[in-house]
């Protein structure tokens, strides 16, 4: 038996994994903070100016981190989703449900920003762009997710159907994405289009990447916290959760 | 297994011919959602064909869905549904056999109508035969992915709103290369590309859809 199959299985239970989260959450928000920091002194700071798009082109340090999560999150969802109909443990179920905020909140901030940057660059706060479009379905897609989970009361039933509605959405997302791509260029083009400048200042790379790391880094702290909460929630019947709560008092 | 699936079909024709009310309501509102077009954005021939496509599908798309709770609701109330689900084959066959009654139902009647409310938006003939067409291969998909949306929502609060937003998504691509193909015909490209793509979708889903919608229906019964 080796002592790491023995430590895996043994975090899959609430009871152990709630303290691991809970010495984990102030690494996940002190790491999201230094990277956050870095990376928009980066952004605003030290990145030149674009040359056609002025200052304006800096909401990029927020847009494309949020757009690169909200697609992310999905997969890790899934992911968590798979395991737990596989393994049939409860924390997976928990996981799942406790990043779809998160991810919805991300593709949301995606269209956002996308709509606050469009509009000084191409004119217009949407276009029915293959990727925004996309995004949007993505953002319908957590929506379903939230509101299936959030309509049963069962919570094991509803990881379990939140988990198959999870894994038939990550495996419509390639189709949905490629049909909106031909769907848009069957139609005639775009009359903006989404491809940036290929080359792009080694700065401004720097300060996105940054970002998106302070922005993973927050998912998993946010993540773990709600999934904590959602542990208390669920276990409250169980003994170590009165346990906790009595030793609170 | 073919004659397993041919009982279930034949079971849920049966019941849905005691209840002819049922269908018939969704083919009418399949027509009175494509008739309210015309009165929202005027009768202007040109621009009424150019929506055509678009409008046939939403409506079909938003018809099918009218119809989806009622795919397992029934059974699942009078416990038909648990005596399915102890059946030695497996689940799945039984949902393909409810997926292709489903569609009978409430697909076929939305392709047979399709001609005639395609004539109210002034479509040609060519179009209108590939929007006739384009629904036949699409709407099998329908019911196909339909069902593990009417499988996730089965006795769910609010299920039929929570339906349409599970579902609706999901037909983005049908609906895509549905409306696409008749558009490529009015505007001389060709359907061809779009209704291989929608028969691929159409044969994935009806095909695929089954298992997730088994696998929803256990977690239903438990």
């Amino acid at each position: 038996m080796s002592n790491k199959l023995i430590n895996w299985f043994r975090y899959a239970s609430p009871q152990t994994f709630y303290p691991l989260a809970g010495r984990m959450i102030p690494w996940f928000w002190g790491l999201a903070a230094i990277f956050g920091v870095a990376g928009l002194g980066i952004g605003f700071l030290l990145a030149p100016t674009d040359a056609q798009q002025g200052e304006g082109y800096r909401i990029i340090f927020l847009h494309v981190p949020a757009s690169w999560m909200s697609m992310f999150i999905y997969l890790v969802m899934a992911f968590w989703a798979a395991t737990g109909l596989a393994f049939n443990t409860r924390l997976s179920g928990m996981m799942a449900s406790a990043l779809a905020p998160t991810g919805a909140l991300f593709a949301f901030l995606s269209l956002w920003t996308g709509a606050l940057w469009g509009k000084p660059m191409w004119g217009t706060w949407w276009v029915w762009d293959a990727r925004l479009t996309s995004e949007l379905i993505l953002l319908f897609l957590y929506i379903g997710f939230i509101a299936l989970q959030a309509a049963i009361d069962d919570p094991r039933r509803a990881d379990k159907a939140g988990a198959i509605l999870a894994l038939v959405g990550v495996v419509n997302i390639p189709i949905i994405y490629f049909s909106v791509k031909w769907w848009n260029t069957l139609h005639q083009g775009a009359s903006v289009s989404l491809t940036k400048a290929p080359s792009m200042a080694a700065m401004m790379l720097w300060g996105m990447l940054l970002c998106a790391l302070a922005c993973w880094m927050y998912s998993i702290a946010v993540a773990l916290m709600r999934v904590r909460v959602i542990m208390l929630e669920r276990e409250r019947h169980t003994d170590w959760v009165r346990a906790l709560l009595a030793g609170r008092e | 297994m073919l004659s397993l699936i041919r009982a279930v079909i034949g079971r849920d024709l049966r019941l849905a011919m005691r209840r002819q009310a049922d269908i018939v309501a969704a083919m009418f509102f399949f027509i009175i959602v494509v008739s309210l077009f015309p009165l929202g954005v005027g009768p202007e021939p040109d621009q009424l064909r150019r929506l055509a496509p678009g409008v046939l599908w939403v409506a079909a798309l938003l018809a099918t869905m009218l119809s989806l709770p009622r795919l397992f609701a029934d059974d699942h109330r009078d416990g038909t549904l648990e005596q399915l689900a102890l059946v030695p084959q497996p689940l799945a066959l039984i949902v393909l056999g409810k997926v292709i009654a489903h569609w009978l139902v409430a697909g076929l009647p939305l392709v047979l109508l399709a001609p005639v409310l395609g004539i109210q938006f002034d479509l040609a003939g060519d179009a209108l035969a590939v929007l006739t067409l384009s629904l036949l291969i699409g709407t099998p998909a329908l019911s196909g992915i339909g069902a593990i949306g009417a499988a996730l929502t089965l006795g769910v609060r609010g299920g039929g709103v929570l339906l349409s937003l599970l579902v609706l998504p999901l037909y983005i691509p049908v609906l895509i290369f549905g409306a696409g193909a008749v558009d490529a015909t009015v505007t001389g490209l060709g359907a061809q590309a779009h209704l291989s793509l929608l028969g691929a979708l159409a044969l994935g889903g009806v095909f695929f859809a089954p298992w997730p919608t088994a696998a929803a229906l256990r977690v239903a019964l438990e």
